[in-house]
């Protein structure tokens, strides 16, 4: 399981968050999300303890923990062994580890180089 | 022991079957497949399609359809049934699954989205009470012309009849994975409901070819695929 980079932006286990959330550097969230998250151009990482009901649209979303909501990335989704999913998900790369769980729909959309 | 497992079932590889392959100490087998051949043909020559796999989530399945530009959705059916949520009791008192409730929560898709549906061995575990509605809902699920592949046990094995996952690696060659756990969710005395990990999923029946059919009457079409490992497939055609 990945530790948050020092100097990550962080969301604790203890936070519970009800709203909207954006910001413009990368996220690690580990608390809980209720609503939509909007970090364009950046990273959002759900932590194993995280629990997201929220739509998220960000560069490159890695999950570890529970997501319910549809992931709209610019660039990458990966789905880690301990992630729980249910929603769709349109990026232009993904990856899932063994042992993931998801529940919805994924769209690749490739941009012709 | 799997020595002799491997030289048996290689008395019986055919043109659908199985093969043992060591890999990482968890036994895998890959399984040749006529109907995955079949409807390979289908999405090697079509652009976007809409593709539902009803399997565990598989990792090379949602690569393989995304590599050849369709939509792919995913959704454990399976292990959707064993939330306690959806125990009731009916009439006479006994504890039954929901339904109606089982599909307010799980296939919700318009009507008509799909052109392939990938059901594995789903109606072999699935409880009796949702093999009926499930098929019906898959139904409405298609497109016209649209198939449905499903594979079906010819007899009880017990032990030797394990709920696999199943993981597209050729165009009409499968990786099975055995499913280890599930969870299972029993009503107590006191109403609470109590979920355990158990092993596995068990088979539910064995369905004949008159049952097969008569679980498909509403279809277009059904196609039967005989394989060498108690395996029978099943290619249906909205």
């Amino acid at each position: 399981m990945s530790a948050p980079a020092s100097g990550l932006a962080q969301i604790g286990k203890s936070v519970f968050i009800k709203g909207e959330l954006s910001g413009s550097e990368d996220l690690y969230l580990d608390g809980q999300v209720e609503g939509s998250i909007a970090l364009k151009g950046n990273s959002l990482t759900v932590g194993p303890n995280g629990q997201v009901k929220a739509s998220v649209e960000a560069k490159g979303v890695v999950v570890q923990g529970k997501l319910e909501g549809n992931i709209q990335a610019s660039d990458r989704v990966e789905l880690r062994k301990s992630a729980i999913v249910t929603g769709d998900i349109t990026t232009q790369r993904i990856s899932i580890e063994e042992g993931a769980y998801l529940k919805g729909k994924v769209d690749i959309h490739r941009t012709d180089k | 022991m799997s020595s002799v497992s491997q030289n048996f079932m290689k008395l019986f590889r055919g043109s659908s079957g199985t093969e043992t392959i060591p890999a990482q100490g968890l036994q895998k087998l890959t399984r040749r497949s006529s109907g995955l051949g079949e409807l390979s043909r289908m999405w090697e020559s079509a652009e976007d399609l809409c593709i539902l796999d009803l399997g565990s989530t598989s990792p090379a399945n949602i690569r393989h359809f995304t590599e050849h530009g369709h939509r792919i959705y995913s959704e454990d059916l399976l292990t959707a049934s064993t939330d306690p949520e959806l125990l009731s009791k009916n009439e006479e008192g006994s504890i039954v699954l929901d339904s109606r409730k089982f599909l307010a929560d799980n296939l919700v898709y318009p009507a008509a989205r799909f052109d392939v549906v990938l059901c594995w061995n789903l109606p072999d575990y699935l409880d009796e009470s949702l093999v009926k509605p499930v098929v019906g809902r898959l139904w409405s699920v298609l497109k016209p012309g649209g198939m449905l592949l499903a594979f079906f046990h010819t007899r009880d094995a017990g032990p030797d009849s394990p709920c696999h996952r199943f993981h597209i690696v050729g165009t009409d060659t499968l990786e099975m994975q055995k499913i280890v756990l599930r969870r299972e969710a029993r009503r107590g005395p006191t109403g609470a409901i109590h979920t355990a990990i158990s092993e596995g999923f068990q088979l539910q029946r064995v369905f004949n070819n008159r049952h097969i059919e008569n679980l498909f009457r509403d279809f277009a079409s059904i196609k039967f695929f005989l394989a060498r490992d108690n395996i029978r497939e099943v290619l249906v055609v909205r």
